[in-house]
């Protein structure tokens, strides 16, 4: 079904577009709020080319040309041109680390003339051009371990690059393309594994020195037993559909754990961590009895996953108090608000709260806002943009920007979910991806729940490289959507 | 090429994306709206009150000569924590002090409570605008070092110190009681700097000034909205003629002892002297913690205001308050005779009276100052069967004294005012028993015994006579601002005794001047009235004297009270005649002005005690 030229305005996702400029304009006024210091107040100065307000500005209409340019360039080119893009951006990062200054112990800029440009942005555009390109291809099979391990290592060469850049937060942006990969088949437990890790982590630390309510246990060691029953439950019902099995479970397990809950709380303290020990054995062993007796060979799945999870919390306490160091810990506990170290390593993410929290439900208006003007949050107009806007936009204002951003990601996933071909889905699911990744860890970080890893807010922190990086992914893949008719 | 068996995975991935997003809604929600912890940190982050300290208020004389007004100083402060890498010898030269002070002052410091690495200190306080000139210019070699700006006091005349008083840090437990005040605040500690402290301090203004991460202040908070402006002190104007009080000052040097003369037509005061006195510009600048330690640890206590502090025998001054009572108590007339043969004699009882005719009428008793008559007067006061009994009697005196001013404090704008002793009925049972009557009491009849007064009281009395038989209550502060003072001191006081029995004593007083006791009162041309007194104590007797003038439109009423000075006439009466004169005139005539030059170079001794 070939479309007609010239045609290309009436297919194009307006409603992106309009999200896009939404958070352009929202990402803009935030970093006037940021940069207007008290001492010159005139305004028009937003625009001159001397302030940062001025360049970023600027910087949004090279994008928005580039943005149209690529709406022009038809889709079939990316696929003939995609690994001669990945190659010689690969190239131009690999030359970056030896011709880039040291800013801040980062080589990761090159300076032509008065610009600079940050390669490891546009590295993004050539690597989910290249996966695409990869994946879309007709034998691909992400089961084939070949294939499978061919298409992580696309992306995983242009993270090992931009960590030689000493860029290491802009590099995990990379394993983002894991939920592509997810989506395309690769098996859910990685996912799974992935995120059960980073809980035991957080809730067994985080919670590892309080006690249970009144009870004298450990809550964190207490809930991690707990979510460990949780997951196995979960994949058992969901992956093994061990319908049997898992109604046993459940009702063992379940009034197990609230009737030892009940004893301990109104009759008789005891260590009830014993119970949900007691409580896993007995899962695992009917578990293998049944994959024995009933041929359920899922269920031994389910056991290793329970010994894994087991393991990794038992090595996680290890971990951290016998095998990192003292900073290393100090970090961790500051970010999990076991410590308060407001000078050190916590300092950022203190102020960041203060600045945030000190907004209230409808901010203190445009401009208005003291923490980040008075340069109390560092990285104020790029890393940690989004104080300003839960300082002078307040509750109400920020969750707008994040109920927008969330929809643009979604809408985009949405785009993505609509295409003809692997390839265009692929394009479309790593462009939400790298946002969703972005938008995660930068308002995470923010917001004191995610560690301190230094990658902009899309279209909202300063930086010209990273709002036309962006840009280019967005407009590119637009065009590709509007070109979804057409099969290559 | 779809992958149907994949495609419900993107409810999983919607569904990540979801979860994130309501997870980071709940921490804003937690952060923004549930904890009120981040609004107060911002707030005392970014926010830096500063206040503005208003001008205190200023203080004129009566004729509009300026006495007491403002001077920039600064104090020299640090903070310990930020000091680092300073040629403390260079900082010692600079300051003008030895290295031995320098380490002195930083134990000191370390010693004190509210010390803090953190926070600043005072190293030095009150230098002049040169001395901080000369530290200005070396200060960037002293990091850590900063310099506060303080409004101190500064004193146009080295007199009436005492009156003035003084400023000084506000005192912990000043601030806590009073939240008007903050550490570091100045505030009146003596005389009318204290009495009148609400007046003169003003209302204290603040800034609100941003502060960014570094320290640095970065304007005023939206634009000065929430600044209010300071309002600066009201100035005082004082009944006090400094000139008159300069000269009372010098005719007291090396003498102890007061002065107080009062308007009587309005109760100002005129000049209140307390000798030994001291220059208030001693206590201003550098030296000042020196200066102001010698003083206070001088035996003749030059900071006490002894003409409000004071208590004193008032000896014969008293015996117009006498005369007044017997006049309206009828006991006398003022044509009634009393014999004095040397004295008063009463059986055994014998009270010694100098030479002089005898029997006299009361004219003559007050201008010669007969101990005798006034004797006489309370024994028949006290055997008259107008009362009960000798209680009656003594209570009934006891009321004619209060009626004027003694036995309490009269009201003075000036803070720590002495009652002086008026006995009563009670008092006298308490040491006798019952077995008590006039001769028990006879000195109070000419001022000594239990008897005491203020020099204020004492110069009140003769304001009264002046008035004769109204009284204001004597104050300093003449207007505030152009406004009036308190209705209390507007408002006259009556005494028990009427007009006639004034008129006799004034011409008791005039006749004192003419041809009594205090000749040496008399001016030219002025209608002088004066009444001697020799106080008797362990020592030498007081010299003593009140007057007025002149006699028919008082326009200044005095008392002097010089201790161990002899006879009244010795110091009392010339030091009150020059005084008047200077008042009354303007100037000093030539012979008043030898007169003058010889009492200010009388030196009395008083030994090395405690006084």
């Amino acid at each position: 079904m070939e479309r007609e030229r010239g045609n290309i305005f009436q297919q194009i996702d307006w409603l992106t577009i309009g999200l896009y400029l939404m958070l352009a304009i929202m990402g803009w006024l935030a970093i006037c709020g940021a940069s207007y210091s008290y001492i010159d107040t005139n305004i028009l100065e937003f625009l001159s080319p001397s302030e940062r307000t001025g360049k970023q500005a600027m910087w949004m209409g090279v994008s928005l040309f580039v943005g149209i340019i690529l709406l022009c360039i038809d889709k079939r080119i990316y696929k003939d041109w995609s690994y001669i893009i990945y190659i010689f951006f690969m190239l131009l990062g690999i030359l970056t680390i030896f011709i880039a200054k040291d800013i801040k112990g980062s080589h990761s800029w090159i300076s032509i003339g008065s610009f600079s440009l940050q390669p490891a942005e546009f590295m993004k555009f050539a690597t989910t051009l290249a996966l695409a390109c990869f994946i879309s291809k007709r034998e691909y099979k992400i089961d084939n371990k070949a294939d499978f391990i061919k298409s992580v290592a696309l992306f995983l060469l242009p993270m090992l690059i931009i960590v030689s850049q000493r860029e290491t937060g802009s590099a995990l942006v990379y394993l983002s393309f894991f939920f592509v990969l997810y989506r395309e088949g690769m098996t859910g437990l990685v996912l799974l594994t992935a995120i059960s890790a980073i809980v035991y982590f957080v809730v067994g630390i985080r919670f590892g020195e309080t006690s249970l309510g009144s009870l004298d246990v450990s809550s964190g060691h207490y809930t991690v037993l707990v979510l460990i029953q949780i997951f196995a439950l979960s994949m058992l019902k969901l992956r093994c559909r061990h319908d049997k099995t898992f109604m046993v479970l459940l009702a063992v397990n379940g009034v197990g754990t609230l009737l030892a809950y009940w004893i301990a709380v109104y009759i008789i303290a005891f260590n009830i961590i014993i119970v949900q020990y007691v409580l896993i054995a007995f899962s695992i062993v009917y578990m293998l009895v049944r994959a024995r007796l009933a041929k359920e060979n899922g269920n031994l799945w389910v056991v290793l996953f329970i010994c894994g999870s087991m393991a990794f919390y038992a090595s996680c306490d290890y971990v951290m108090h016998n095998v990192l160091q003292e900073h290393q810990r100090v970090r961790i506990e500051v970010l999990l608000g076991l410590k308060e170290d407001l000078s050190g390593a916590g300092y950022n993410v203190h102020q960041s709260k203060i600045a945030i929290g000190s907004g209230g439900v409808s901010g203190k208006g445009f401009l208005n806002g003291t923490q980040t003007k008075l340069k109390y949050v560092p990285e104020q107009d790029t890393d940690f943009i989004f104080c300003t806007i839960g300082e002078e936009q307040g509750f109400a204002g920020s969750t707008f920007v994040l109920v927008v951003f969330a929809t643009f990601i979604l809408r985009l996933m949405w785009l993505a979910e609509r295409q003809n071909d692997r390839f265009g889905r692929v394009y479309g699911y790593s462009l939400a991806s790298i946002f969703f990744f972005h938008f995660t860890i930068n308002v995470g970080m923010v917001l004191g729940i995610m560690p301190v890893i230094g990658i902009p807010l899309p279209f909202f922190s300063y930086g010209g490289s990273s709002f036309l990086g962006f840009s280019i992914l967005l407009f590119s893949f637009l065009r590709i959507d509007a070109d979804r008719a057409v099969k290559v | 090429m779809k992958n149907y068996g994949n495609e419900k995975r993107k409810y999983v991935l919607g569904g990540i994306v979801i979860t994130v997003l309501l997870i980071y809604i709940a921490q804003l929600f937690n952060l923004q709206i549930l904890s009120d912890e981040y609004k107060d940190k911002a707030d005392s982050n970014a926010f830096y009150k500063k206040t503005i300290y208003p001008a205190r208020g200023l203080m004129y004389d009566r004729k509009g000569r300026l006495l007491v007004y403002n001077q920039p100083a600064y104090d020299i402060t640090f903070i310990p924590r930020e000091i680092r890498g300073i040629d403390t010898l260079d900082l010692c030269n600079t300051l003008g002090i030895g290295i031995d002070d320098f380490i002195a002052r930083m134990k000191k410091l370390r010693r004190s409570r509210g010390y803090s690495s953190y926070t600043e200190q005072v190293f030095m306080s009150r230098l002049s605008a040169e001395e901080f000139a000369r530290f200005q210019e070396k200060m960037y070699r002293f990091p850590g070092f900063y310099v506060q700006k303080r409004s101190i006091r500064q004193y146009t005349y080295g007199a009436a110190g005492a009156l003035f008083g003084d400023i000084g840090e506000v005192s912990q437990k000043r601030i806590e009681s009073d939240p008007y005040y903050t550490r570091g605040d100045y505030i009146g500690t003596q005389g009318l700097e204290s009495s009148y402290e609400a007046v003169l301090r003003g209302k204290k203004g603040t800034e609100m000034l941003l502060r960014d991460a570094y320290g640095r202040i970065q304007g005023n908070y939206l634009g000065g909205a929430h600044d209010t402006m300071p309002i600066a002190g009201k100035d005082l104007r004082l009944g006090l003629d400094i000139e008159l009080q300069a000269l009372g000052e010098e005719l007291m040097k090396d003498k102890i002892g007061s002065i107080v003369a009062i308007e009587p037509s309005t109760g100002e005061i005129l000049c209140m002297v307390s000798a030994p006195t001291y220059d208030p510009r001693l206590l201003v600048g550098r030296s000042r913690g020196e200066n102001h330690k010698a003083l206070s640890q001088d035996k003749r206590k030059p900071l006490m205001n002894r003409a409000v502090m004071g208590t004193y025998p008032p000896g014969s001054t008293f015996k117009t308050s006498q005369a007044l009572t017997f006049l309206q108590e009828g006991i006398i007339t003022p044509e009634t005779n009393f014999p004095c043969a040397g004295g008063f004699r009463l059986n055994k009882f014998k009270l010694g009276c100098h030479a002089h005719p005898s029997p006299l009428p009361l004219g003559p008793s007050i201008a010669t100052s007969c101990n005798a008559y006034f004797c006489w007067g309370l024994v028949r006061m006290f055997s008259s069967s107008k009362y009960s009994g000798t209680a009656e009697a003594m209570n009934r005196w006891r009321d004619y004294m209060v009626s004027m001013g003694f036995g309490y404090r009269l009201g003075i704008d000036l803070p720590g005012e002495a009652r002086g002793m008026i006995p009563n009925a009670q008092y006298y049972g308490k040491h006798y028993g019952k077995y008590w009557n006039a001769v028990t009491v006879i000195s109070i009849s000419i001022g000594q015994g239990e008897v005491t007064l203020t020099p204020l009281q004492i110069a009140n009395l003769c304001a009264t006579i002046a008035n004769r038989g109204t009284f204001y209550t004597p104050h300093l502060v003449s207007s505030i601002d152009g406004d009036t003072i308190a209705s209390r001191f507007k408002e006259p006081r009556t005494t028990m005794a009427g007009r006639e029995a004034y008129e006799a004593v004034v011409d008791g007083m005039r006749q004192a001047v003419l041809n009594g006791t205090c000749r040496g009162a008399n001016i030219p041309g002025i209608e002088v009235c004066g009444k001697t007194g020799t106080a008797q104590n362990r020592g030498k007797d007081h010299s003593a004297f009140i007057g007025f003038a002149p006699k028919d439109d008082p326009k200044i009423a005095i008392a002097v009270y010089v201790e161990n000075g002899g006879f009244g006439a010795e110091f009392g009466v010339p030091i009150g005649s020059l005084l008047m004169e200077k008042y009354l005139n303007d100037t000093l005539s030539t012979a008043s002005r030898e007169r003058a030059e010889y009492i200010k170079n009388r030196v009395i001794y008083y030994g090395e005690g405690e006084r």
